[in-house]
């Protein structure tokens, strides 16, 4: 299940839009401009069903998101889809995996405080006995120059 | 018929009489004959794995999806509560604090051991650093790493954690950790070649059982081990598949 963003967990002054997730279901989501560095070192792992809703997240996913793990697995992958993210990027995601392929590129994510981080993302399929039983992501450091080419171009896919 | 053992060439050295007295608690467990063969390098290991002449391996990650996928081995254990873990070190005097700051064209200490050299190559990737812009200064060990650093001929080092760790306190002063990896998830597995599978299970229970019994427990600790961890199929597809991410 999504919910709306809810003003008394935002941390900071915020703008508010409302996000039509699969193309249908609207969600209110409210964002600032405050980043959380990525943490050095460390992987974010999730897993999801077909369908992109969680199946399991990381540690580090966790503490990044600002969900618990209780309100992430169940929830649709989407619950971190920033307004600033053009839908292209996600569409090309898609596409990929449902080809069986690999899914690589620079993400802004949502946290729940309405702040963002800036992730490299990779995606595969999980293939049992032949089959696509869910999908992947690891996600690590991105560099600045990488990210500093995502804010250029991405209010270009819009 | 006597079976084939191997360990990953990156064991570490102090460990190597452990692996064969590890061996030798084995085929007293299972009654099986079983030769353990070291290979000094992972090219003639793989090249026995590809020759089918392996049947039980200490297997380094990066290998595991050859060994699954191609070979048909399945997961028995891993050492409980270990995983692979990089580290990022320079010289001391190296003014460098973050690997963000270093040069292209870096020249990078690194030994052959797969899982940790594809660790540390993420770990540079902030640093807008990759295979094709810096200089790989190969080295056999991680002491040779280490003093590569010192003399000055290498920029920066990739580091198996656990080795950077063991480095003498002398050495560590000299040197600076810019990152350590906290990915918890990569590690070495004890797998079974299709020769074995109909013993898998047996050879499981011996080796989970190992940590409750005093010779067990001393085996165990002359692998620099506390137990053996069960790692189930969907486990180890799940490292694949985690790998897999990571190669890319
Ligand atoms: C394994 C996996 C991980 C994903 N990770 C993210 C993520 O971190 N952030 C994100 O916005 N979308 C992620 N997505 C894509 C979402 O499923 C979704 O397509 C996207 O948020 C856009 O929402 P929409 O498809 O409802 O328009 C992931 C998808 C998969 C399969």
């Amino acid at each position: 299940m999504i919910q709306d963003m809810q003003p008394e967990t935002i941390v900071g002054a915020c703008k508010d839009v409302t996000l039509l997730l699969y193309n249908e279901l609207p969600r209110r989501v409210l964002y600032t401009e405050i980043e959380t560095p990525y943490p050095d070192g460390k992987l974010i792992v999730s897993t999801t069903d077909p369908d992109g809703v969680i199946t399991h997240v990381n540690r580090a996913f966790v503490e990044m998101s600002g969900y618990t793990e209780e309100e992430l697995i169940g929830a649709p992958h989407s619950i971190l889809r920033h307004p600033d993210m053009p839908p292209a990027a996600f569409k090309d995601l898609w596409d990929t995996v449902s080809r069986g392929e690999k899914w690589q590129g620079f993400v802004k994510n949502l946290r729940k405080d309405g702040g963002y981080y800036w992730v490299k993302a990779t995606v595969i399929p999980n293939v049992r006995k032949g089959k696509v039983v869910g999908y992947t992501s690891v996600r690590r450091k991105p560099s600045r120059t990488k990210v500093e080419e995502c804010i250029k171009l991405y209010p270009t896919l819009f | 018929m006597s079976f084939k053992f191997t360990v990953s060439p990156d064991f570490t050295p102090n460990h190597l009489s452990g692996w064969y007295i590890f061996n030798t608690w084995l085929q007293k467990q299972t009654g099986l004959a079983i030769h353990l063969k070291m290979y000094s390098d992972f090219n003639a290991q793989r090249a026995a794995i590809a020759n089918d002449e392996i049947d039980l391996i200490y297997a380094n990650p990066f290998d595991a999806a050859m060994l699954v996928r191609e070979k048909g081995f399945l997961p028995l254990v891993k050492p409980e509560g270990a995983s692979d873990e990089a580290i990022i070190a320079v010289n001391a005097e190296n003014p460098v604090a973050d690997v963000a700051d270093l040069p292209q064209g870096l020249k990078l200490a690194v030994t052959d051991d797969p899982d940790v050299r594809m660790m540390g190559m993420i770990l540079l990737e902030p640093g807008d650093l990759d295979a094709g812009n810096i200089e790989a200064v190969p080295c056999t060990t991680y002491v040779v790493v280490a003093k590569q650093l010192l003399r000055g001929d290498a920029e920066a080092g990739i580091f198996l954690a656990e080795a950077y760790d063991d480095l003498s306190p002398m050495i560590k002063k000299q040197l600076k950790v810019l990152v350590r990896s906290q990915i918890s998830v990569i590690h070495h597995v004890l797998m079974a070649g299709p020769e074995l599978s109909a013993q898998r299970e047996e050879i499981r229970r011996h080796l989970l059982a190992m940590a409750n019994e005093p010779k067990g427990q001393g085996v165990l600790e002359s692998l620099g081990f506390t137990a053996w961890a069960a790692v189930d199929d969907e486990a180890m597809e799940f490292s694949i598949d985690l790998m897999d991410t990571l190669s890319m």
